[in-house]
């Protein structure tokens, strides 16, 4: 049994007196200890994913379908005291916005042991000595004097590091990382990654990391899901990934990125603009923007075709 | 024509630490330099790139340029006009020669106007005769790869990078000789990041436009920018062609942010040295 099996999900909101869907049918698995990349452009439903997980979603969106498992347990449905168990304690969350996730009228070391005295009934010195630790391992010098600061008094990267030791300080088994370093200068998106990296060996987390940026993701993860238009265009090791992308999308998505590697002004942008949720129909999303787009392309969702670990939904790789 | 189109000599900024207006009084305050004694040279029909973090000075250095803010010291020449030196309508006329286009573009377009009155004004304030506003600002939305039948939307009914070419189409409305770009495709996604470059790019061949260009990604630099400079606490570290500067960085500060720009998977990342024989 995989640590996170999600089956078949869909996200959506009703509009119009239909279901606009942002998330159409995913599946995925991820083992403890695995990192995984969900890369794709805004719209992708990657963000949504993940609020789905950590039940999250803000109303009126809401999973209309499928299944979401941790460790076997179902979260769909779940009442809310059985997911604020699991929120925070054995899976949770780091959002791009670090400012956002901490309340600026607390010191940190008070919200740090809000999360400890919710998910773990440390309190007092047990609880204090837990969030020095906490602020330790994500690279904080002089955690002990930390504690009475306030979010103000950090900078950006320190602030993505105090929400980290937030969300590891109760011990989760899955980590989901949402753009987490997108608002930081690349030097400090560096650290962050490599922290990331650390403490994943460390503690053994399962990683579910989000972003638009490919190369980013390969240096932390082991595989990742490419996502278009709320659908799994394609999953894959990241060196299979790297080497040989099965989708035309995957493609376009590597190429486009500008990298010191290239020749200068060696540009591949993907034309056009991403789709828009709700306009989409059973057809492949990327069809519109595809330059091997087949007229069967624009009529029916390609199926889902698996070559050894590896999954893609492209009509050009039906034999 | 081979002189340069923006010169800054010796630009400094600098700013007064100390509280307490008695230890001023007495001059005990702790000066801080968010841009120390700077000098750059824009060439014409070129881009060039100025890189460093934030807080590094980038961003008030631009905003010294335009004289947004006011240097403490230094000059700037646009076209040999020293702005410093300039007030009243005169400053107002030649300022207007260098537009600047932001990381946020939605912060830098009014919400309650649509396309067509973002461009029709600007377009206007630099001169144009009311009966060709619709003309110019059509032309200028297909310049910038937007069709016109978008000149009725406001900038909420625009995605990101439509947002971004709409930013980019009311500064080109001013006619400018420099285009001052701040970390413009930074919030953008990656698949849209190479569509705006490659937009910088046209210009600079159609228009032959001169332009700064401000980031903090040396890869973007790489690819758009015929000079770089470097830019660490106020001050200008390194500078060069990028393909020196990133070949042989010599400043410590260049070589961290080098190091730092993601390569795609560790074992498969290939060198810059393998790239460039």
């Amino acid at each position: 049994m995989a640590l996170l099996e999600i089956d078949d999900l869909h996200v959506g909101f009703p509009a119009g007196g239909r279901m606009v869907e942002v998330v159409r049918g995913l599946t995925l698995r991820l083992d403890a200890g695995q990192a995984l990349g969900l890369v794709g452009e805004s719209g992708s439903g990657k963000s949504q994913t993940a609020l789905a997980v950590m039940s999250l979603l803000r109303k009126p969106l809401r999973v209309t379908r499928g299944s979401i498992r941790l460790e076997g347990q179902e979260l769909v449905g779940a009442p809310e005291a059985t997911l604020r168990h699991f929120r925070g304690g054995a899976m949770s969350i780091v959002f791009q916005d670090a400012m956002a996730g901490l309340n600026p009228v607390f010191p940190i070391g008070t919200q740090l042991m809000d999360v400890l005295a919710a998910h773990r009934g440390l309190t007092g010195r047990a609880a204090r000595a837990v969030a020095v630790e906490a602020l330790e391992m994500v690279g904080i010098r002089e955690p002990a004097a930390r504690l009475g600061h306030y979010p103000h008094q950090f900078s950006g990267g320190m602030r993505q590091r105090v929400l980290i030791a937030m969300a590891i300080a109760c011990r989760p088994k899955l980590l989901i990382a949402d753009e987490p370093t997108t608002a930081l200068d690349v030097t400090v998106q560096a650290q962050i990654v490599e922290l990331l990296h650390e403490l994943r060996q460390k503690l053994g987390l399962a990683l579910l990391f989000i972003t638009h940026n490919l190369d980013l993701m390969a240096e932390i993860c082991d595989r990742a899901i490419v996502l278009y238009g709320g659908r799994m265009m394609e999953e894959a090791p990241i060196g299979p990934l790297f080497e040989a992308p099965l989708h035309p999308y995957g493609r376009a998505l590597l190429d486009c990125v500008p990298r010191l590697a290239d020749e200068p002004g060696a540009l591949h942008p993907i034309e056009g603009a991403a789709p828009t949720p709700g306009r989409l129909g059973e057809a492949c999303p990327f069809a519109p923007r595809c330059g091997l787009a087949l007229p069967r392309c624009a009529e029916e969702a390609p199926p889902e075709l698996a070559f050894g670990p590896r999954r893609a939904a492209c009509w050009r790789l039906v034999p | 024509m081979n002189a340069p189109l923006l010169v800054l000599d010796r630009l400094s900024r600098r700013y007064e630490m100390e509280k307490r207006p008695l230890a001023r009084l007495f001059g005990q305050s702790r000066p801080l330099f968010a841009v120390k004694e700077v000098s750059l040279e824009v060439p014409r029909g070129q881009i060039t790139g100025l890189v460093g973090e934030s807080g590094c000075g980038k961003s008030t250095l631009a905003r010294l340029m335009l004289r947004l803010e006011e240097p403490t010291s230094g000059r700037v020449l646009l076209d040999g006009t020293d702005l410093t030196a300039l007030h009243g309508a005169a400053l107002k006329r030649e300022r207007r020669r260098m537009q600047m286009v932001f990381q946020d573009a939605g912060g830098s377009l009014n919400p309650r106007k649509a396309a067509r009155r973002l461009l029709g004004e600007a377009l206007a304030l630099a001169g144009a005769p009311a009966e060709a506003l619709e003309d110019r600002a059509a032309a200028l939305m297909r310049q910038v790869g937007l069709d016109p039948v978008l000149l009725g939307r406001y900038p909420h009914e625009l995605s990101g990078g439509q947002k971004q070419r709409l930013a980019i189409a009311r500064a080109l409305a001013m006619e400018p000789r420099l285009l001052v770009a701040d970390e413009p495709v930074s919030a953008l996604d990656v698949s849209l990041q190479a569509q705006i470059m490659r937009l910088l790019m046209e210009l600079r061949d159609s228009l032959g436009l001169t332009m700064l260009f401000i980031s903090h990604d040396l890869a973007l630099v790489h690819h758009l920018c015929a000079h770089v400079a470097v830019m660490s606490a106020g001050e200008i570290v390194e500078r060069g062609h990028p393909r020196e500067v990133l070949r042989a960085p010599q400043h410590p500060y260049t070589r961290r942010l080098l190091a730092a720009v993601p390569r795609g998977p560790r074992a498969a990342s290939p060198s810059l040295e393998q790239a460039e024989p």
